[in-house]
């Protein structure tokens, strides 16, 4: 495998070993990128991972949006390059109006950390490419601001659009439409709120991450043959 | 000179200090001490900082053994678990300033325990939270129970350390004085432990992190170390409780790892109870060295704060680091990447002819303020060999009799009654992160795999397990902490894990009393008869007295984690199950002695009894035993610990874990069912005849009780109850008492 995955660091980060450790595991090269890096030439994906971004201060995401990298990020985005954003790291493309919506705090407002069902609902999106419409995944959520949320209208164009990647099985926090992913128009910008980072090693209890994460390498390593780095 | 408060009492007492005391530090100092002076010795003598009424007892305790690289004394307890990697590990009690404000006393109890694990140079990767609350039939013990979870929640989940278990007793001496213990673990290669030590003259003192402000300030003294009286639980010390900030904390977390992995540090010491007098004079004087702090030179939050307040303030999220003026620049290279303020405070001097001295000064050349000797702080504090007395219903609750309480037609209602899920506590918890959780909270123990960045790879993994019986304890706190011991090392050990190093956080109530005294001596001396027995030694602890309201002491709680080292991890061990068909064993003495069981004390109010004596052979032949099961691939297909609410509350458990069912006899009576003294275990296999063979083998007791399956769970004779209906009841138990909604989603 050729490609190389930029996981983001912003300050309060938390999930980044994990992502990489993932990645590593699934046989994928992947490297820790400070936020204040302006570019991310010579990478093929991008994730931003998990955490706490500033402190989760003001609201999540609120302020990473600002951090230099995120130009770079919506550079890459824009340039169609795969880029998936998990927990926080949804949140910050949310902020950084990378990906439609928000995340608001959970119906119940409590924090949630359990394993749950998530559905896929499209496979156009290089986190989904390797699955098939319906099937049902075993995925770990732990999260505050995890109920998205967005306008009536916007909800249409997702739905229409086959936007909405991911559906919980039993709604945990309250999400529109039990909506736990979804992606922009041209489907490679992708957030989640599930760690499909926690699921990819057996004695963890589930390896149903490692379809996702294998797809996003999947993704990347055509994209490092196509696209000389 | 010292001077007296407005009411015109003399500064010490308002500070805490008993006149012998005061005289004590003119004798010391060979004049008064001036405020500022007065004011650091305070803080340090404090009971919380000083141990000056528990030291003498424990002295008692085993604290060597040829994996203990660190024991007590230091900031963390450390210990070799093999393959290159230590482990660093600590309980704390923040039981008075959550009482006060329950979220950030527990925020900021979880913020203290890491720096002390970091400060070792490991890395935290897993927390644990005892945690112990009157009745939740009372408001206010509701607003502490959820003030405390969303504390925990939001600091350990925003610093990024996992939580990873705990426990959650209710009992009614807690009401105003609730319990809120935190444990944490942290690895590293061995080679990188470090101690907090101030050596070199000349050396810098560089203060890390966080801006020194009025938060925090006589939390020692005014709020550890003493009760509360009025029945509000003293709304008027919240002052006294400190401010949490977990995104300070995950810098500075990151920051002192790289500079500790860099080796650009002598030494390094967090900031906690006490503050700077206490950093700098116990980093001196532990390399018998002064130091020189410039007061004038600490960032501060808020203008106008006067040197005293400043040295004993207790404001979150700091360290002292000792640093080489060589690497100066470097360490402050490193902190202003992690956005870490860096401040050089203080010079390492040499000591004189009658060792170290701490020397305050205002400006770098200005006037000293205070001039004490270093180790004057720590060393010379006050020890106390308190009067001690049994209590004196001591006889006569002994003389009750739990056998003779009314034999129940039928047990199902108990079970039902003492069923509890407790998930709505640790699904608010990230008990996942690092991705080394194999079994999280809700099991006997929590396995972790023994992995983190930076590590040599190993294979091991390891089980760590908090425990705590408050009723055995009130019944005989000897016996009863022994046989906590046993309880916690049988945790461990039911996850394939041999038991190797203990930590204990010692709750207990005023000091003063000498019945609570008597309960302190006497929970020492059955911790070390345990420990002893089972070749565990002691690493670490930490006392919490005072814990009383109105002049009532809370029932002596000793709290134990002991940490298992499980040889090669290759799969998930069993955990509470059971599997149709399969044969449920258990293992252990049988036993029916009821006396501090939940049975006894929450469903008759008969608080008395004689516990069994301790016997730790058999402990130590089932802890073998439990460890040769486990790690033979597919043997047990459930295990469980039997432990509070007895073998009817375990099965029950099994029960609700699997929905699944059993027929079960050769329990012989209600004793038999709900005793919760130690050295228990239900197994379910599918080979009992390999399990029997091998108890025999291991000279532990064991018996086929029955088959797992179908829809009921039945002990013939004492118990039978749809499993649903188990399920229902366990699930509903904590949220309707909390009237919060049942929570979505899988919390097995």
């Amino acid at each position: 495998m050729t490609a190389r995955v930029a996981v983001v660091v912003f300050p309060g980060t938390n999930c980044e070993h994990d992502v990489v450790g993932a990645l590593a595991g699934l046989g994928g090269d992947a490297e820790l990128v400070w936020h204040g890096q302006r570019s991310l030439a010579g990478y093929d994906a991008v994730v931003l991972p998990g955490g706490f971004a500033h402190g989760d201060y003001l609201r999540p995401g609120a302020i990473a949006r600002f951090s230099p990298v995120m130009e770079a990020v919506a550079r890459f985005a824009a340039a169609g390059g795969p880029v998936v954003g998990i927990c926080n790291g949804f949140q910050v493309l949310t902020e950084a109006g990378l990906l439609p919506g928000a995340l608001q705090k959970n119906a119940g407002l409590r924090f949630v950390c359990t394993t749950t069902g998530i559905e896929v609902c499209t496979t156009r999106t290089p986190l989904t490419a390797h699955s098939a419409v319906g099937d049902v995944l075993r995925l770990p959520i732990n999260h505050f601001e995890g109920n998205y949320t967005c306008d009536g209208a916007t909800l249409a164009r997702l739905r229409a659009e086959d936007r909405i990647v991911f559906r919980y099985t039993d709604n945990p926090n309250g999400s529109v439409d039990d909506i736990a992913g979804v992606c922009n128009e041209q489907g490679n910008v992708v957030g989640l709120m599930p760690h499909p980072e926690r699921a990819c090693d057996p004695l963890l209890g589930s390896t149903d991450g490692a379809v996702l994460l294998g797809s996003l390498l999947g993704v990347a390593d055509t994209r490092s043959r196509a696209v000389p780095a | 000179m010292e001077g007296t408060t407005e009411t015109g009492e003399p500064l010490h007492r308002a500070l805490g200090l008993t006149d012998d005391e005061a005289v004590a530090i003119e004798r010391i100092l060979g004049r008064p001490p001036n405020q500022l002076e007065l004011a650091m010795y305070a803080v340090m003598w404090s009971e919380h900082c000083s141990y000056k009424s528990s030291r003498v007892h424990l002295r008692r305790l085993p604290t060597t053994g040829p994996e203990v690289l660190v024991g007590p004394g230091e900031n963390a307890g450390v210990v070799d678990v093999g393959d290159g990697i230590a482990v660093a590990i600590r309980i704390e009690s923040h039981n008075h300033p959550s009482a006060v404000e329950p979220y950030q006393g527990a925020a900021t109890g979880v913020g203290g325990i890491l720096r002390d694990i970091f400060t070792m140079g490991a890395r935290p990767i897993a927390l644990m939270d005892p945690l112990f609350f009157g009745p939740l039939d009372d408001a206010r013990t509701r607003w502490l129970v959820e003030g405390v979870v969303s504390g925990i929640s939001g600091y350990g989940n925003a610093v990024g350390v996992p939580t990873v278990g705990g426990q959650l007793t209710f009992a009614p001496c807690y009401a105003r004085n609730p319990l809120v213990n935190v444990l944490c673990l942290g690895v590293m290669p061995v080679e990188r432990l470090v101690l907090g030590r101030a050596s070199g003259e000349g050396n810098l003192a560089i203060l890390l992190g966080a801006t020194t402000g009025r938060d925090g300030i006589g939390g020692v003294s005014v709020l550890a170390s003493a009760g509360f009286e009025d029945t509000e639980a003293g709304t008027d010390k919240r002052p006294s409780v400190q401010v949490g900030d977990p995104f300070e904390e995950k810098r500075l977390i990151e920051a002192c790892l790289e500079l500790l992995d860099r080796g650009l540090v002598v030494g390094i010491q967090d900031l906690g109870g006490a503050g700077l007098s206490c950093a700098t004079s116990e980093t001196a004087a532990r390399a018998g060295m002064g130091m020189d702090v410039d007061v004038r030179a600490v960032p501060l939050r808020q203008p106008g704060m006067a040197p005293f307040e400043v040295m004993t303030s207790e404001s979150q999220e700091r360290m002292l680091a000792i640093v080489t003026p060589a690497n100066r620049h470097a360490v402050e290279e490193v902190c202003r990447r992690w956005e870490v303020r860096a401040t050089v405070v203080g010079t390492v001097t040499a000591p004189g002819p009658s060792g170290g001295r701490l020397r305050v000064l205002d400006g770098p050349e200005g006037p000293v303020l205070a001039d004490v000797p270093a180790a004057s702080l720590s060393e010379d504090a006050p020890l106390y060999r308190r009067p001690m007395a049994p209590p004196s219903d001591a006889a006569a609750r002994r003389a009750q009799d739990p056998a003779a309480l009314p034999a129940p037609d039928d047990c199902g209602p108990d079970v039902l009654a003492m069923v509890q899920d407790t998930s709505w506590v640790w699904r608010q918890y990230d008990h996942q992160l690092f991705l080394n959780t194999v079994v999280g909270p809700g099991a006997d123990a929590a396995v972790l795999r023994l992995a983190a960045p930076g590590l040599p790879p190993s294979r091991r993994g390891l089980a760590l397990s908090t425990d705590a019986n408050p009723r055995w304890c009130a019944v005989d706190p000897r016996r009863g902490t022994a046989w906590t011991v046993a309880e916690s090392a049988v945790n461990v050990a039911c996850a394939g894990a041999r038991p190797v190093v203990l930590v204990n956080c010692l709750n207990f109530g005023n000091p003063e009393h000498p019945e609570v005294m008597w309960q302190l001596s006497e929970a020492v001396d059955g911790m070390a008869e345990a420990c002893e027995a089972l070749g565990i030694p002691v690493v670490g602890g930490n006392v919490s007295l005072y814990n009383e309201s109105n002049g009532r002491d809370i029932d002596p709680t000793p709290v134990v984690a002991v940490l298992g080292v499980i040889e090669e991890l290759r799969r998930r061990p069993p955990v509470p199950g059971l599997v149709p068909g399969h044969a449920v064993v258990v293992l252990g003495d049988t036993t029916d002695a009821l006396a501090g069981s939940r049975w006894a004390v929450e469903r008759h109010g008969q608080r008395g009894g004689e516990l069994p004596p301790f016997d730790g052979p058999a402990i130590a032949r089932l802890l073998r035993l439990l460890v040769t099961l486990v790690g033979e691939d597919d043997l047990l297909s459930g295990v469980h610990d039997v432990s509070e609410g007895g073998l009817g509350v375990a099965l029950a458990e099994c029960a609700v874990a699997s929905a699944t069912g059993a027929r079960l006899r050769g329990v012989v009576g209600h004793g038999a069912l709900f005793s919760e003294v130690p050295g228990r275990v239900v197994v379910c296999t599918g080979r009992p005849g390999s399990v029997l063979d091998a108890a025999a083998a291991a000279g532990v007791p064991a018996a086929v009780l029955g088959e797992a399956g179908g829809e009921r769970l039945v002990v013939e004779g004492l118990v039978d109850l749809p499993v649903a209906d188990l399920i229902a009841a366990w699930r509903s138990a904590l949220p309707a008492a909390l009237d919060e909604p049942l929570p979505a989603g899988e919390s097995g």
